[in-house]
């Protein structure tokens, strides 16, 4: 990480964040900083909150208490569609598609949401062959050309998450909130999706919550370690890597292997 | 591989689409020669339900908003259309499209109120709205209060005669057909692809940047002025008004006949309506001898013959009807 950055505006500022369920501090008091073009990788152990910080961020959960910036602007309480079309946009932990809609289909609706106005009631939408080019693009991106025709429900698991992560890029963002988009990959599918979110630097910076610690070394430009609703420690993976306390409340033995 | 070619099918398709057509015009002629033009008069009624079926299929079958107060934009429509008739201002051109202003207004209102809930919440929500409704329309003393009001005269359209039953007939088929040209566009519009997308997925339409409140407001807007406007036309019909008609046994008819026609499908309405209506026609008013020598007291439990063909649909055919005609998916493969 260049010495220029550091010194750079936040793309994304995180301020005292916190919510709770009912007597539960799932985001407690949280700060964060995601500066223009890093990846940044979130971990912590289970129940540490981060698809809830996630949740927040993207506008599915009303935070409590504290407040969040986004290039400079306060969005914490803004809706979702409306941070999306800031450029703010999420993957789901859990895949989040149309079961019957094709690759295709599934990139068209991603164009259409960000191309002109949607409230068009008479003209065929099938008519529109510029939104098809675009979402043939969009396919090609992240490796599903073959697909383009095949129903979401047909497609494998892996290639179901590359899906989710091309819907979250199809918006465009400036910052892509990737709520562990390796969940339940195999070694090859993930390393071409490592691949992919690397190749994405140049355009986004991202937030990324992950368990494949391989693949957080690989990518990641920052780390911060979130346990109990807070983050422990931020900095560089080697920093990480060497800290007694984030090695005590998470890593533990873990690390040795990388 | 399917009997029928996709070709073929679409062909089989068009053919079938002209003779329903070609018989729905025939069929006034067809009847008064045979003498029978009571059941002109029943043919408008089904198409009247139709349209109202229709108006709800679009927002529980394509929009995926499961409303049970639409009898109330029925009803308002209704109650527009019968109040400028019986203050003397007769003219359908005025009538009809303030009785669709105002199904659209009172849907707006609704659909604000009740839309950001989900579930069974919305199922609660519009059913009170709806009651609500029923209730004013009950308290209106000057325009018949729970008792209804009679209609000296139906609405006016120049150029034709909407006394004549005949007239009345082609005026419902053709605004029907309008209406169900316009869902085709509309359900294959930009609007009708986000729609359908929220009714599967909300969260991820919200994540792809959709402001998903604000098309399904629209959505039932539509829905409201589409179902007032069957509101007029039955006022029409009948030649009267009641809070009946709003009743919310009324919206369970109209969410019968569309799960029996087939949810989210574009002639699932009017199928429904055709079926129920049908089926209510035979047990009132014709003695079925077979069906009385096979079991006695056919008529008094005929609605339980309803409720279980209902059930069988439900069960055995849940695309409704209209998904017997439509050739069904392949099978998953398992991939991987």
């Amino acid at each position: 990480m260049s010495a220029g950055r550091a010194s750079q505006a936040p793309l994304l500022q995180v301020k005292g964040l916190v919510k709770r369920f009912g007597g539960l501090l799932a985001t407690d008091h949280l700060s964060l900083n995601v500066i223009p073009g890093e990846i940044h990788a979130l971990i912590g152990p289970n129940g540490a909150g981060k698809t809830t910080l996630i949740a927040q961020l993207s506008g599915a959960l009303a935070s409590d208490e504290g407040s969040i910036f986004f290039q400079g602007q306060e969005v914490t309480r803004m809706a979702t569609h409306a941070r999306v079309g800031q450029g703010l946009a999420r993957s789901f932990q859990i895949t989040s598609l149309f079961p019957k809609l094709s690759v295709q289909d599934h990139f068209i609706l991603a164009v259409q949401a960000r191309s002109g106005t949607s409230f068009s009631f008479w003209r065929q939408r099938a008519l529109e062959v510029s939104m098809m080019d675009e979402a043939l693009s969009l396919a090609a991106r992240v490796d599903l050309s073959d697909q383009i025709n095949v129903s979401a429900e047909r497609l494998s698991h892996g290639e179901q998450r590359q899906l989710e992560v091309g819907l979250a890029l199809a918006t465009r963002p400036k910052l892509l909130l990737l709520d562990e988009p390796m969940a339940g990959m195999g070694p090859q599918e993930s390393q071409r999706l490592v691949r992919l979110i690397s190749s994405l630097r140049t355009e986004a910076s991202v937030l990324l919550v992950e368990h494949d610690m391989a693949a957080v070394f690989q990518l990641a430009n920052r780390i911060s370690v979130l346990v109990s609703g807070a983050i422990i420690a931020t900095g560089t993976p080697n920093l990480i890597r060497n800290d007694p306390d984030v090695r005590r409340a998470y890593l533990g033995d873990e690390l040795a292997t990388h | 591989m399917p009997y029928f070619s996709a070709v073929s099918l679409a062909r089989n398709a068009n053919l079938l689409m002209a003779a329903i057509i070609s018989l729905a015009i025939a069929f006034p002629f067809l009847m008064q020669s045979l003498g029978l033009e009571y059941y002109v008069s029943f043919a408008s009624r089904i198409l009247i339900y139709a349209l109202a079926a229709t108006s709800l299929n679009l927002i529980l079958g394509y929009g995926g908003m499961v409303s049970f107060g639409h009898a109330a934009f029925v009803g308002i429509g209704a109650y527009a259309a019968a109040i400028m008739i019986a203050e003397g201002v007769p003219s359908a051109l005025l009538g009809w499209p303030l009785a669709m202003s105002l199904g659209a207004l009172l849907a707006l209102g609704v659909g604000a109120l009740s839309l950001r809930t989900g579930g069974v919440y919305f199922i609660m929500l519009t059913l009170a709205f709806a009651q609500m409704i029923y209730y004013l329309c009950v308290s209106m003393k000057s325009y018949g209060g729970e008792e209804g009001l009679n209609l000296p005269t139906r609405s006016t359209l120049p150029g034709l005669d909407l006394k004549d039953d005949i007239h009345f007939y082609f005026v419902c088929l053709a605004l029907l057909a309008m209406s169900l040209f316009l869902l085709k566009r509309l359900i294959g519009s930009r609007f009708g692809h986000v729609i359908q997308a929220i009714r599967q997925n909300q969260t991820r339409m919200q994540a792809l940047g959709y402001d998903v409140q604000r098309y399904k407001l629209i959505c039932f807007v539509i829905a409201g002025a589409f179902g007032a406007l069957a509101g007029a036309l039955l006022v029409n019909h009948g030649k009267y008004v009641s809070p009946a008609m709003m009743h919310w046994t009324q919206s369970g008819t109209l969410m019968i006949m569309v799960i029996m026609g087939g949810v989210g499908h574009r002639f699932g309405g009017v199928i429904g309506a055709l079926v129920l209506l049908g089926i209510e026609e035979l047990l009132a008013n014709h003695k079925m001898a077979w069906l009385a020598a096979l079991y006695p007291n056919y008529q008094q439990h005929a609605m339980l013959g309803v409720g279980v063909l209902l059930l069988a649909i439900v069960l055995f055919a849940p695309q409704g009807l209209a998904g017997l005609l439509v050739r069904p998916e392949p099978p998953l493969k398992s991939r991987q």
